[in-house]
């Protein structure tokens, strides 16, 4: 019988080391690598902005106006995606604007993870009263539809970018709370965190070397998932006015006045809304990656 | 069954109270009192201000207003719009039925699709089906629906010209309101054309607010139903003799759809929110443009309003679903 | 002829090119009326044999076979429509968890019903009669109020005696019972095998009976089918198998018998467990635990060979009658 090439297959099955195992589970997504690869691009594009366009994003060009995509009749080599109502350049604009959604995104999932992690830890640790109240609080916020929430809360803080994100951050809150305080619960229970409350380890030492990294993994999942929905309901914000304010390049709030447009200058509409579908796409699709790559529930 | 219905209406009691809390605080955080914002710009004499935050309840303890806004919740008042001087509430029905006719069409456009899809794409796992089931069902997840409801129209209005671009009806028509649902007031018109113009209008808004809810049915009733497949009893019902889909049909659809249901009623918030955007682009009559004119306009008694009764529908139809899973899943029902 | 014969059925999962054999190169014949017994660790590919057979391997797993032939007839030729009309019909299955083989959303008398309906038709109401004669067949009382019960209202013994009745309500031919009293508690595992043993003597089925417990095979079985790791070890009648075991691992599972250690102050255990995905050895799948392993059995990979009477044995040095190792 074939011996040989049976004992070629054994050799190759040996157990992965963890990392590998994710990179191995990871990059057979390939959903999950096409994400992370137009991640990295538009991150790159958002570094190196200065030195991608010669135009800046103010810069009106007040001859060009509502100029075609280069390859439509009219256009210009000169502004590759056509120019705006004013003259500007969108492919600048577009590529400036990847700082400012990135940014959004950073810091609505910094803020929501680092207050949702710190209150999912004293809701959890603290239980009883502490714990109710701040349940029945995130119990509200998951009761109002994310975007309406984040209305009130700069309708309250007024419009801005900066307004903008924390109110994002506060609708997104609760997620990271449950996580946290699930694990926090599961984990207290568990025989080592008495083991080393016993030993006399103190409350921080305990929260930081045994539980966070225990819910990591979906903490990590979900701020993934985190920024694709954050770049999303910023740019909602900034289409009807109350997120990033006009002459910003974001790309919500570029589509602002689209509407006027749809009629003569199909670019001014398409781009912008274009890259927020890519770069949220991307976003979820690493997500998906991720949990999947993370989540052992989900394997075979 | 009656304890369990006592125990998810107990759960609800504390949320609602948040929400009023949180509804009450928001036009005081906002700089300037309610009496300021409504003289706007004008101005007003100190002494005539006083006159008026007292004609308000606005010098009494916050406690006693919380208390004065509670009970006039319970008798409907929900205060009068600074712009119209209507009541809130009744500014807001006259509009909930356009809002609620464009959700329960989205809805049944989501449900229609995504089940399917979400059900093909799980029996095909791997295959090529799936991925392209999955694939644009991510898409869609990831759409920002302003931007694709401004694509619709570029595309069907302007480019083709197959449907208008913004309202409920063409200006032609004068429709009673019987039921508040124009295709259904259209249909019983009479009138020649009346239904077709109401229903292009409806198609492209419906179309965009289904496309979150129907992406977000379709990935979980997949995952729901591989979930299923994979259990003990499908198998039996396999070895039985039963062909795949009499199997998908009897035996797992019933099983994958009780998570399902949970999640088409967790909906209602993503309908609500992409309703103020989808509203808005359309210029659709509802509750959701008409929330964020209200906030445009700093007509803040109406967000207030708006906000709280919102909130208020999307808590009642989630105990509803939650009630519903328990009657759907025998072991809830009988354990309880 | 036999009514089931299976040559070299191999079972595969995991991708193209790092498949996994859950099942490699499995021969099995069954006669009619006859009892065979298939035992072997946990994961040593019983229950994947058993649903390959009734056709429930889904893609991405693999089924390939030399001859999957019932009665004659080839599964694997004919069509899916055919094939259907077997199972459930002809070969009927038991499976491991009662608790989980039951549909938590239909009643028990639905299910019983929906097997007859597929295959024998006839009006609700005969469906009815006859899954009550079923279900007293199975030693179940108050038939008229278990058919209208929803499974979570069924204690485990229950529910398997539910399940045979599903099984046999086809009056099948081969009935394959994998692991049927696992799950149960001990007093019910004896009724639930004694009613199997019955309705297969009544009946004249054919019986697989898959399982852990050599004892029971000893009782029940005909013949024997010691199965490691996917592959079959060891076959041959069941007096003979346990006077005289030739393979290492069907002697050390004997020796792992309590009756056979009478007198001995502790009972011999196999060091390790089955190898999976990731740990098979070169050679011999066994040469790890086994305690008469040499150069050859970590090189090469042993044979199924068949015996001058009629016993198969896959080792290379199979033991002799005082179970010293033979080169
Ligand atoms: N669908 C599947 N995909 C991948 N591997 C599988 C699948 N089903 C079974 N296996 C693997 O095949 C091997 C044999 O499993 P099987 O269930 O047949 O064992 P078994 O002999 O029935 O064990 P037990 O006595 O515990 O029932 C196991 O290693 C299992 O992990
Ligand atoms: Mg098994």
């Amino acid at each position: 019988m074939n011996s040989q090439a049976q004992t070629a297959v054994v050799d190759e099955l040996v157990p992965p080391g963890p990392f590998r195992e994710f990179w191995n589970y990871f990059s057979s997504n390939r959903g999950a690598l096409i994400g992370f690869v137009l991640i990295v691009v538009v991150l790159l594009a958002a570094l190196f902005a200065n030195f991608l366009t010669p135009h800046s994003p103010y810069e009106q060009y007040r001859d060009y106006v509502l100029t075609p995509p280069a390859w439509q009749e009219g256009g210009l080599w000169q502004f590759p995606l056509g120019t705006d109502e004013v003259g500007r350049d969108i492919l600048t604009r577009l590529i400036y604007g990847g700082r400012l959604s990135l940014f959004i995104g950073m810091m609505v999932v910094s803020l929501s993870l680092m207050l949702g992690t710190l209150i999912g830890l004293v809701s959890g640790y603290a239980r009883g009263i502490t714990d109710t109240l701040i349940m029945r609080a995130m119990d509200i916020i998951m009761a109002l539809p994310s975007l309406l929430l984040a209305l009130a809360i700069v309708t309250i803080l007024g419009p801005g970018l900066i307004n903008a994100s924390i109110a994002i951050a506060v609708t997104y809150l609760p997620h990271y709370v449950r996580i946290t305080r699930a694990s926090v619960i599961a984990e207290t229970s568990k025989d080592y965190v008495i083991a080393s409350k016993v030993s006399g380890a103190g409350v921080f030492r305990l929260v930081f070397i045994t539980i966070l990294p225990n819910c990591l993994a979906p903490l990590i999942v979900q701020a993934s998932l985190g920024f694709s929905n954050a770049i999303l309901d910023a740019a909602a914000l900034g289409f009807i006015g109350l997120g990033a304010q006009p002459p910003s390049p974001e790309w919500g709030s570029m589509l602002a006045n689209a509407l006027e447009f749809i009629q003569r200058a199909w670019w001014v509409v398409t781009f912008p809304g274009l890259m927020i579908l890519l770069t949220v796409l991307a976003f979820n699709l690493m997500g998906d990656g991720l949990r999947d790559a993370l989540d052992p529930k989900m394997k075979l | 069954m009656f304890s369990f219905l006592l125990k998810r209406i107990g759960v609800v009691i504390p949320t609602f109270i948040g929400v009023t809390l949180l509804t009450f605080s928001l036009i005081r955080l906002i700089p300037g009192d309610p009496v300021e914002l409504m003289a706007g710009e004008r101005g007003v004499d100190p002494v005539r201000h006083a006159e008026l935050l007292a004609q308000m309840g606005l010098d009494k303890p916050l406690l006693l207003q919380y208390w004065h806004y509670l009970t006039g919740i319970f008798q409907g008042d929900l205060g009068t719009s600074i712009v119209t001087r209507e009541p809130v509430v009744r500014e807001f029905f006259t509009l909930f039925p356009a809002t609620l006719e464009l959700s329960l069409c989205a809805i049944i456009i989501a449900v229609a699709i995504g089940l399917p899809a979400g059900i093909i794409a799980a029996v095909k796992r791997g295959k090529l089906t799936d991925y392209t089931v999955m694939g644009l069902s991510l898409t869609g997840y990831s759409m920002p629906i302003f931007w694709w409801g401004l694509l619709l129209i570029l595309l069907f209005s302007v480019g083709l010209g197959w449907t208008p671009v913004s309202g409920r009806i063409s200006a032609m028509f004068w429709i009673d309101e019987v039921t508040g649902f124009m295709v259904i007031d259209a249909f019983l018109s009479g009138e020649e054309g009346a239904l077709v113009s109401a229903l292009s209008h409806l198609i492209l808004p419906s179309i965009v607010l289904a496309t979150i809810p129907l992406a977000v049915i379709a990935r979980m009733t997949r995952s729901s139903m591989l979930e299923v497949l994979r259990e003990d009893y499908v198998q039996v019902a396999r070895a039985k003799g039963l062909s795949m889909p009499l199997v998908v049909c009897i035996h797992a659809l019933r099983n994958a759809l009780i998570p399902v249901i949970t999640v088409i009623g967790l909906q209602i918030g993503v309908l609500m929110a992409g309703a103020i955007l989808t509203e808005t682009i359309f210029s659709w009559p509802g509750v959701g443009k008409w929330m964020l004119d209200s906030i445009y306009r700093r007509d803040y008694p109406s967000v207030q309003g708006g906000i709280l009764l919102i909130a208020c529908l999307v808590i009642i139809v989630n105990l509803t679903v939650d009630i519903l899973y328990g009657v759907v899943n025998p072991r809830i029902r009988h354990n309880r | 002829m036999a009514l089931l014969q299976i040559k070299n059925l191999t079972v595969e999962f995991g991708s193209e090119k790092k498949p996994f054999r859950a099942v490699d190169q499995v021969c099995l014949e069954i006669e009619k009326g006859e009892v065979l017994g298939i035992v072997g660790e946990s994961g040593s590919g019983k229950s994947v044999t058993a649903k390959a057979l009734m056709g429930l391997i889904d893609w991405p797993g693999r089924v390939v076979a030399e001859k999957l032939e019932f009665d004659g007839q080839d599964l694997q030729e004919m069509s899916d429509k055919q094939r259907r009309k077997i199972t459930g019909r002809d070969i009927a299955m038991i499976f491991q968890e009662p608790m989980t083989s039951l549909n938590p959303c239909f009643t028990t008398g639905f299910q019983i019903a929906e097997a007859l309906k597929i295959h024998e038709g006839g009006s609700r109401s005969e469906r009815r009669m006859r899954s009550l004669e079923l279900l007293e067949q199975v030693g179940i009382p108050d038939p008229s109020a278990r058919l209208k019960a929803f499974p979570h209202q069924l204690s485990g013994g229950m529910s398997q005696r539910i399940m045979i009745a599903m099984a046999i309500a086809c009056n099948p031919r081969l009935l394959i019972a994998d692991e049927p009293t696992t799950a149960l508690d001990v007093t019910i595992q004896a009724q639930i095998i004694d009613l199997l043993l019955n309705l297969q003597k009544q009946r004249q089925m054919a019986l697989i009976l898959i399982t852990h417990d050599l004892a029971l095979v000893a009782e029940a079985a005909h013949r024997i089918v010691v199965m490691y790791a996917g592959q079959v070890v060891e076959t041959g009648p069941v007096p003979e198998i346990f006077e005289t075991p030739r393979h290492p691992y069907t002697a050390a599972l004997l020796e792992a018998l309590p009756e056979r250690s009478i007198g001995a102050t502790r009972l011999k255990t196999i060091p390790g467990v089955v190898p999976g995905q990731f740990d098979r050895p070169t050679g011999c799948l066994l040469n790890p635990r086994c305690e008469f392993a040499t150069e050859r059995c970590r090189r090469d990979i042993p044979l199924l060979q068949t015996d001058a009477d009629g016993r198969q044995v896959r080792c290379h040095t199979p033991l002799d009658r005082e179970g010293k190792p033979q080169p």
